[in-house]
């Protein structure tokens, strides 16, 4: 793995090195000492363009855990903003000596075209592009789904999979990076999707995504759920048309306090809820149902930093960059390797 | 006489009988076998398709405004390579050609340069704004003699406006040619709304935003009794409902690019913008279509749309790039590798689609004309059997933007009669034609 630019065309086996190594990577975080040398005198640069604090602070933690030097490059305000090209940041940053780009845009493919084209020659991590993909969230909520599912199989976590989890994704899923990225990932490992939307937000073409799709909230609670994931919805959408009223979709598709209780009158005790943030309170999402025990949308946060930590490992650490296994790096992390001083 | 004698021996003509042709004087002097070569430069014409030159209904110039993408000598050097010796120059220049001013400016520059015809297209409204008409009678009297008026790049959207423009032109044999996208449906549109669409986060420009348009033009047409013209046809619903106003009798046209004919929307996973393209590239069953429907004569030419752009409006996300790919020097080899070789089309209908019938549907005098004595000699000689990779860095036009980079193509233009002129010979540029002064008065 040179990038890390979507799910799409992450395989099994991949996702789960992923997902594994994460769990390595959060026992570190329950140390005291919650820095590993693992990156020492590699550069990490976010480049944003695009504002999302959650995000960045998330890679940024992540980065510096593992003793990466971190460049956060916001291209609002920037001269990007004047009409500096993503090719003349791209070589900027690569005469800089980068060695992996987090990259936030609001274009879709603006990761992949930094990846394709010869302007940088660093790791590619997609942060989220556009209505295109944002695979670390997917991974980040895949790893809290297999954390909760393995428990209840009564199985680690490390090693596991998603096989026969039944996941509904309910939102805005024509505009949104974060449903994209979970329908491949979720289906890699083996999960039931459901993507439950008006038809409106719905893209034309969804009847060929390895998944369901229902318009019916109510009806996939009732068919039975292990999880469920909100997804972030504009209030503005309506003044396009894609529905009538905030009132009228909360009713329709909002998690709300009557399907919560839903949840426990069809006994899904187990069942979770999930939103990638930041929340929309009253909208997709009531304040009870976000704050029940059911849900773990703390937990996806703390996850966060975990899955970055791996994903930022294992692509700068990993192939022909002086891969070394991580548990037998881990208790090795205190001294640093000879290579690293220069 | 050998300056303007040229003897081409033994070429396939139209791919038929191999023949010789002589040209003299800016006319095909004699057709037939063993012509005398006595003053004349023999061209050998051994495993060559002799043609009509080939004449584009659909070309972008750029000059005057941006002259950094293209000027009218360099895309007329290209087209002349390709195989051309007419064009049609599009409107949405800077400023737009919409008064009788600008478009004999562009014409003039065309005669400047003499590597083939330029004919402009007029604005169908000022400024291409789809608000007011632009002076199209000024446009058609001038000494550009506009008879095609296009807001190509935008659509003649309000449909009490297209209507008037239908009806204004029928007072001097024009045509309306029409940039088929409902602007409703299609904002932000990145690439065609589908499949692949869905998967990339792009937002989709769907077929019914032209189908829609089509439909409502080919009446308009029927209800006024004018004539139109459906720039770029791209889905297979377009091509059905042309099929059905051909069938009502109604007077309508259509053409179709080289790129819609070979690409699909499949290359946009790689969101390299040399691809990104309007309309978009659409997917296999559209290409299909379109190949059917241009064997079949519902599509009556191909045009290339080629629309040159500056490397840096390429290099950059997708969304942000311009949209528009090159095709003056492919389109022969693209129609060759999509209908002849498919056996969709023989050579003779290649110059039904890429002579006769865009001279036609342009009022271009003297332009796709039959390969017969006493006609104005604009030839070219195609070699069938050649095969070259295609390489946007060795190409006239100054646009590096083309989407079959890379790809092997069959069929080359060897050499390209302009009025009885070599402008290309051995596959490369020669000199231009040279114009008689025109006499003041
Ligand atoms: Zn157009």
């Amino acid at each position: 793995m040179k990038h890390l630019l979507s799910t799409e065309n992450l395989v099994a086996s991949d996702a789960i090195r992923i997902l594994d190594t994460a769990e390595e990577m959060s026992a570190v975080g329950d140390r005291e000492v919650k820095k590993l040398p693992a990156l020492r005198g590699r550069t990490v640069v976010n480049l944003f363009f695009e504002d999302s604090t959650r995000t960045r602070i998330s890679f940024e933690a992540a980065a510096k855990r593992l003793s990466a030097d971190v460049i956060n490059f916001a291209a609002k305000g920037s001269s990007v903003s004047k009409g500096e090209s993503l090719k003349d940041t791209a070589q900027t940053l690569a005469a800089m000596g980068a060695d992996a780009v987090v990259i936030r845009h609001w274009a879709s493919g603006a990761p992949h075209r930094l990846a394709a084209t010869d302007w940088i020659d660093a790791a590619v991590i997609n942060a989220g592009d556009g209505t295109h993909e944002h695979p670390t969230q997917a991974l980040l909520d895949a790893f809290t789904m297999r954390r909760h599912w393995s428990k209840l199989s009564g199985v680690a976590s490390t090693g596991a999979d998603l096989k026969g989890m039944r996941v509904a994704i309910a939102g805005d899923v024509l505009h949104s990076r974060v449903a994209r990225s979970n329908v491949w990932l979720l289906k890699t490992l083996g999960a039931e999707v459901t993507l439950v939307a008006p038809p409106t937000l719905l893209p034309i073409g969804v009847e060929h995504w390895p998944c369901k799709v229902s318009y019916n909230l109510d009806e996939t609670l009732e068919a039975g759920i292990d999880a469920m994931m909100m997804l972030r919805v504009q209030g503005e959408r309506m003044n396009a048309s894609f529905f009538p009223s905030t009132r009228e979709y909360s009713r329709r598709w909002g998690f709300d306090d009557a399907r919560l209780k839903a949840l426990d009158d069809l006994g899904m005790k187990d069942t979770i809820i999930m939103h990638p943030g930041p929340m929309n309170r009253g909208l997709e999402i009531s304040s009870a149902a976000a704050d029940s025990p059911r849900s773990t949308v703390l937990a996806q946060v703390r996850n966060g930093v975990s899955v970055r930590m791996a994903a930022l490992y294992l692509l700068l650490s990993g192939d022909t960059r002086e891969a070394a296994p991580l548990n037998t790096v881990t208790p090795a992390f205190a001294s640093p390797s000879s290579k690293e001083s220069n | 006489m050998a300056e303007n004698t040229y003897l081409i021996r033994g070429a396939a003509i139209l791919g038929g009988e191999a023949q010789d042709l002589l040209i003299h004087d800016g006319v095909i002097a004699a057709r037939g076998t063993d012509l005398s070569e006595e003053g004349a430069t023999v061209i050998d014409g051994k495993g060559l398709v002799a043609l009509p030159g080939m004449v584009d209904v659909h070309t972008h110039l750029r000059e005057p405004g941006r002259e950094d993408a293209e000027t009218v000598e360099t895309g007329t050097r290209a087209a002349a390579l390709g195989g051309f010796t007419a064009v049609h120059a599009m409107a949405n220049s800077n400023p737009v050609a919409d008064t009788a001013g600008v478009v004999e400016q562009v014409h003039s520059l065309g005669r400047a340069s003499g590597w083939v015809d330029v004919r402009p297209v007029g604005a169908v409204t000022v400024g291409l704004a789809g608000e007011q008409l632009a002076e199209l009678g000024a446009m058609a009297d001038s000494r550009a003699q506009v008879r095609m008026f296009s807001d190509d790049g935008m659509c003649v959207h309000d449909p009490v406006l297209m209507r008037r423009a239908l009806e204004y032109v029928k007072a001097f044999d024009g045509v309306v040619a029409q940039h088929a996208q409902e602007p409703r449906l299609t904002a932000g549109a990145q690439m065609n709304e589908g499949t692949v669409s869905a998967v990339l986060g792009l937002t989709g420009w769907p077929a019914v935003a032209e189908e829609s348009i089509i439909a409502r033009d080919v009446l308009l047409t029927q209800h006024v009794g004018s004539r139109l013209h459906v720039c770029h046809v791209s889905t297979a619903g377009s091509v059905e409902i042309v099929r059905w106003a051909k069938a009502r009798g109604i007077n309508v046209t259509a053409e179709v690019t080289p790129h819609h004919l070979l690409l699909t929307d499949e290359l946009v996973r790689s969101y390299d913008p040399v691809y990104k393209v309007n309309p978009p590239l659409r997917t296999d069953a559209d290409v299909q279509a379109l190949r059917e429907g241009l064997a079949d004569g519902t599509i009556d030419v191909i045009g290339t749309d080629h629309a040159p752009h500056p490397s840096e409006h390429k290099e950059c996300e997708w969304a942000q790039a311009a949209m528009g790919m090159t095709g003056l020097e492919t389109a022969l080899s693209v129609v060759q590798e999509t209908m002849i070789e498919t056996g969709l089309m023989t050579w003779a209908d290649f110059a039904r689609v890429t002579s006769f019938t865009p001279a036609a549907i342009g009022r271009v005098a003297d332009q796709g004309r039959p390969l017969e004595v006493g006609e104005p000699a604009n030839v070219i000689l195609v070699d069938p059997a050649a095969r070259w990779t295609v390489d946007p860095h060795k190409m006239a036009t100054m646009g590096r933007n083309s989407p079959f980079k890379g790809r092997e193509l069959p069929g080359s233009v060897v050499a390209t009669f302009f009025k009885g002129h070599p402008t290309v010979l051995d596959g490369r540029l020669n000199t231009p034609y040279k114009h008689p002064a025109v006499s003041s008065n």
